[in-house]
């Protein structure tokens, strides 16, 4: 299984029925392919809509329903469409139960950092500011470190994307928590050891007397 | 409201001025009228858009056509052509929060001084604004933003000037509609009165200073 596939279906997991979720681009959006089908999770997509459906069949696109990077999908029965300004009041009134992002650097307090490389990238920061500060959980889904270079840091070099600690990361090599305000190793993944995590881990972590392994 | 062509229209938009766009990645957005001031080639605009699109489509083909000297926006990283211009300091970039982006235009369109959200605290879109503290929370000040013209795509427009929208082509549409001195409005359909039920007008006719004629 591959690094993407691993995170994404662990990242799964943790989605209850009648949650409203969104999620950010790249590996993030992958999740939504191994959420088990009775599971009813509403998807936002923040340009307004709850209820994205998959990309639709040849020929059926339409060009006013889109997804936030603006490709074509469908919408389930069910689905709303909302300006921009109820869009982002869903994400920071709270009333988003989860949100996945992806990141550059998460650090050992949770603080995460996605959204500008300085001098080098600054794409902006779109919608993960405010998804951050408002949604009910928020859990990055990342590799675990990038070109050999952790991305789980002591303390974050990038610009924050939040004062705001994160709920959860999860990794192609572990699930890291933040009980108490420290990064904690709560799971590995299949086959990957403790010593293996530790190894590549740039941030000091936490190990609990028993850390399981990944169910995917 | 005063039915009006693209080419009239866009020669009432001044070099240099303040321009809102809808649309999201080119989605929702006025397509003709953007044709119609690449043509006309008016320079120096400070735009106020969500995003950059891409190259081709959209605000897009403003940053194309260079014309974009003042860029107030949320996300420009899938138009390589903007990211270039704003690395070279060919325009000048204000990145916003996208919640925060559409409070703004908000407030600007409501009467409103601004907004307070905890959006940015503690980040670098802090720097230089005030924090006020509400039963204990910390929250930005972000002042409204309006502009002197508003560029909306509409999915129904009728005679009058009401609107309504599809799908996620609303967007910035009628946030932007409320906080500019002039509104001008393209519409994929042009309808008779009636045709839009009052429950389903979105922006209100009296908003609308100039709709775009077919063809």
């Amino acid at each position: 299984m591959d690094a993407q596939t691993i995170i994404a279906r662990r990242v799964a997991k943790e989605l209850r029925s009648g949650d409203l979720v969104n999620l950010g681009i790249g590996i993030p959006t992958l999740v939504a392919n191994y959420v088990p089908p009775d599971l009813k999770v509403f998807f936002q997509s923040e340009n307004g809509l709850i209820g994205t459906g998959p990309i639709p069949e040849q020929g059926m696109a339409h060009p006013t329903l889109t997804d936030a990077g603006g490709r074509p999908i469908s919408a389930l029965p069910g689905a709303s469409t909302f300006d921009s300004a109820m869009s982002f009041g869903l994400i920071r009134g709270g009333h988003v139960d989860v949100t996945v992002l992806g990141g550059l650097q998460v650090d050992a307090q949770g603080h995460l950092a996605n959204w500008m490389i300085p001098g080098k990238m600054v794409p902006g920061m779109g919608g993960a500011m405010d998804l951050v500060s408002g949604a009910k959980r928020v859990i990055v889904a990342m590799q675990h470190a990038a070109k050999g270079k952790s991305k789980i840091v002591p303390r974050c070099s990038l610009p924050l994307t939040s004062a705001r600690a994160v709920n959860l990361v999860v990794t192609d090599m572990a699930v890291i928590g933040f009980p108490d305000g420290r990064a904690t190793l709560l799971e590995t993944a299949p086959g990957v050891g403790i010593g293996e995590v530790m190894a590549v881990t740039e941030a000091e972590l936490v190990v609990p007397d028993k850390v399981p392994e990944m169910k995917i | 409201m005063k039915a009006v062509s693209v080419e009239e229209a866009v020669a009432m938009i001044p070099a240099g001025a303040s321009v809102m766009v809808g649309g999201f990645m080119g989605v929702g957005t006025p397509e003709r009228l953007l044709d119609e001031i690449t043509r006309q080639r008016k320079s120096g605009l400070s735009l106020i858009c969500n995003d950059a699109a891409i190259p081709g489509k959209g605000v897009g083909k403003l940053f194309d056509a260079a014309l974009v000297s003042r860029l107030t926006a949320t996300h420009i990283g899938l138009n390589p052509k903007a990211q270039q211009q704003m690395l070279a300091n060919q325009i000048n970039v204000d990145l916003v929060p996208q919640g925060t982006f559409v409070e703004r235009i908000r407030a600007g369109g409501c009467g409103l001084g601004g907004v307070l959200t905890p959006t940015g605290v503690g980040t670098l879109v802090a720097e230089g604004k005030r924090q006020i503290e509400v039963d204990g929370r910390p929250f930005l000040l972000e002042t409204a933003l309006r502009a002197q013209f508003a560029l909306v795509h509409a999915f129904l427009a009728d005679y009058l000037g009401n609107l309504s929208y599809a799908l996620t082509s609303r967007n910035f549409n009628p946030i932007m509609a409320m906080a500019a001195d002039t509104v001008i409005v393209t519409a994929e359909h042009i309808v008779p009165v009636g045709v839009i039920a009052p429950d389903h007008v979105v922006t209100p006719a009296p908003l609308v200073d100039y709709l775009i004629t077919n063809g």
